[in-house]
């Protein structure tokens, strides 16, 4: 019979990686419900940022204060990219695919830049864990917890109760009328954008100080983080981190419970699920 | 006009036969330069690129310089069957060494196979794949890593200052380390462990913090972790996360340097064939290579610029198309393939041979033990290897 400590600690560990792929999810589904862009290149982004959070915490920066510079780069990185959608009015389906493209770049230029050997952010913040009777809570990982539910919270704060939400949403629903009243459609879809690829750097951030990065390992996470997106619902902000800590949850538990191999299996079986039974969500 | 038209033939010949002595001894492969693997292509690319310098400048093979053809198989089996296919008839090298790790060297074995070229490789981890019988394994593992590998652990373990009576046994489904892991069980049982866990997870696993857990719930004297790359690192760090160190720990094939740096590594155990300590490096073949190694890594700018299980294992295999080509005086293939069933040849891994059907070496002969102790692999086991005062050590 498996202790309480064992459920304990597959459940915090279950919430912490499901926080992780909430974050991840937050600005891919953001960008797609709202803006109609499918951008594969939002996996690529996190590794960057990730990347350049190693670098620049090798450089003497604590890995925090990295976002200070990762966080607006990003951002200027995430508006010129909508901005040349607009441009050549590349369509959902298209923005797929220039997105895959744009992946391959990114991933050839972190290979080339740091080769693909493993790079591992070795940090203070890595050693700090705190304890709770049998419980241990990693700072890396409460980090994660905490950024993601403080920057999911604001975004649909900001989605429900600001203007520039209401105006987003409206512009979303229909662009036209929207603009009919006055929305600048254009500079709001920069400025979402913007923010979701800034979102994707602070997702780069936790997960170097989480794991040892190699520029494959973009992939890894794309399945799941597609998942957690539709399930939490397109451009809902507070969707992914919720359906991410089910789907962590989950696997965790199954992983702690049953063979550990079945974990992966959790995720799919979920979005066929909620696709069986209730398709008007996705 | 005869005499004119026969001396004219034979200094045709003459000329001809002077141009074959000089062309070079092509020698051709592909390796993981980019995609996923090549953080370890990087590795045999300098390993191979010191050698056949060396070589040249000692004269080459058979009076001829060795020129190395080397593609991009961008870490992709499907590429490399193409590739090896150019290599034979676009290219139409003299010879063939096997590309990086498993899935790659079985399409490469596949076509020498059907042109009936010899194939030499370096890093295949699944023999009961390869049956041709011109292919030759050098990296030195045995015919029955699944038996012999775990042997080899359980018996450096039973060194430790406390012999463990519990095993934990978990391991990625990775072919190249899965069927090793299953051996484990079997050998452990056989010792009269105890197994206090068996897991498995899919490669590529992100969390391991269940896993962990489990592992921690289980409390084994040693922790048997059949994994690949970083996915052992992965899981120790998971560990102390939750303020766990298992007395002993094993990872099958880890990524050397990571571990190397992290605080949960400390005190893990790997398999070697070499390592850049004596008694290894008393040989003067492996002690020149190391200094070049080490220089030539840091200026490629590998992270890593330790001589280890894959460095030394590409320069093995160089050295033993060196030994073969000068013993059988030939580049045929039949011909080097037969002096190879013959002969051994003596590496910086050890003293290859080629005794089972599909020309594997029964025994964990050439593997060794090693430990991290203070950020430093060191060979513990068996003790004819270990480097000087090294012993296992089990906190």
């Amino acid at each position: 019979m498996p202790s309480l400590a064992l459920l304990a600690q597959s459940l915090a560990s279950g919430i912490f990686i499901g926080a992780l792929y909430g974050l991840l999810g937050l600005g891919l589904s953001l960008a797609w419900g709202l803006l109609g862009q499918i951008n594969l290149a939002h996996f690529a982004l996190a590794f960057l940022g990730a990347y350049l959070t190693y670098q620049l915490s090798l450089a003497g920066l604590d890995p925090l204060a990295t976002l200070a510079v990762i966080v607006p780069a990003f951002f200027a990185f995430g508006a010129a990219l909508h901005w040349l959608f607009a441009r050549f009015a590349v369509s959902a389906f298209n923005s797929l695919l220039v997105t895959f493209g744009l992946t391959v770049i990114i991933e050839a230029a972190i290979q080339w830049i740091w080769s693909a050997d493993f790079r591992r952010l070795e940090s203070h913040y890595a050693e700090v864990r705190y304890r709770l009777g049998t419980l241990y809570l990693p700072l890396p990982e409460l980090l994660t917890l905490m950024l993601a539910v403080a920057l999911s919270l604001a975004l649909w704060a900001a989605l429900r109760y600001s203007d520039f939400g209401r105006a987003l949403r409206a512009s979303a629903e229909d662009a036209a009328m929207a603009q009919a009243y006055g929305v600048n459609a254009k500079a709001l879809a920069l400025l979402l954008s913007g923010i979701s690829a800034a979102l994707a750097g602070v997702a780069g951030l936790c997960i170097a100080l989480s794991y040892t990065l190699a520029p494959s390992q973009i992939y890894a996470w794309v399945g799941v983080v597609f998942a957690v997106v539709m399930l939490g619902g397109l451009g809902s902000a507070l969707g992914p981190l919720v359906a991410g800590i089910v789907i962590g949850v989950s696997e965790a538990l199954t992983a702690a419970f049953t063979a550990p191999s079945w974990a992966p299996l959790v995720s799919f079986s979920l979005l066929i699920a909620l696709l069986l039974l209730r398709p008007e969500k996705i | 006009m005869k005499r004119g038209k026969l001396l004219g033939t034979i200094a045709l010949a003459g000329l001809c036969a002077l141009a074959n002595a000089q062309q070079p001894v092509r020698i051709g492969s592909t390796l993981a330069l980019t995609g996923p693997l090549s953080a370890t292509g990087a590795v045999h690319k300098v390993a191979g690129e010191i050698y056949v310098e060396e070589l040249n400048k000692r004269g080459g093979l058979l009076g001829r310089k060795v020129e190395w053809v080397l593609k991009d198989d961008q870490s992709r089996p499907d590429l490399a069957r193409t590739l090896y296919e150019q290599l034979i008839t676009v290219d139409k090298v003299d010879l063939l060494i096997g590309p990086y790790a498993t899935a790659n060297i079985v399409a490469a074995v596949g076509v020498a196979q059907r042109y009936n070229k010899i194939i030499w490789h370096h890093t295949a981890g699944v023999p009961s794949l390869l049956k041709y019988d011109m292919q030759f394994p050098t990296g030195g593992l045995p015919a029955d890593p699944e038996v012999s590998l775990p042997e080899l652990v359980f018996d450096a373990v039973a060194q430790a200052p406390k012999p463990p009576k519990t095993v934990a046994i978990v391991t990625s489904k990775f072919p190249s380390v899965h069927f090793i892991s299953v051996g484990a069980r079997e050998v452990a049982k056989k010792r009269g462990l105890q197994e206090v866990a068996w897991l498995e997870w899919e490669f590529g696993n992100r969390d391991f913090g269940a896993i962990a857990a489990r592992v921690k719930e289980a409390n084994p004297d040693f922790l048997f972790i059949g994994a690949i790359g970083v996915e052992s690192l992965l899981l120790v760090d998971a560990l102390r996360k939750i303020d766990y160190t298992p007395p002993l720990h094993f990872h099958m094939f880890p990524a050397p340097g990571p571990l190397a740096k992290a605080p949960a590594g400390q005190h893990a155990l790997a398999l070697t064939t070499f390592e850049q300590h004596p008694p290894f490096i008393n040989n003067p073949v492996a002690a020149a290579f190391v200094k070049t190694f080490n220089e030539r890594a840091a200026k490629a700018g590998l992270p890593d610029n330790q001589v280890e299980l894959q460095a030394a294992g590409s320069f093995a295999t160089w050295q033993t198309i060196g030994a073969a080509v000068n013993g059988a005086k030939s580049i045929d293939d039949k011909a080097l393939a037969a002096w190879l069933k013959k002969n051994p040849v003596d590496t910086i891994i050890g003293t290859l041979r080629w005794e089972t059907p599909s020309n594997y070496m029964p025994g964990a002969r050439l593997y060794k033990v090693k430990q991290l102790q203070d950020a430093r692999w060191l060979v513990v086991w068996p003790p004819e290897f270990a480097a000087p005062g090294a012993k296992l050590l089990a906190p």
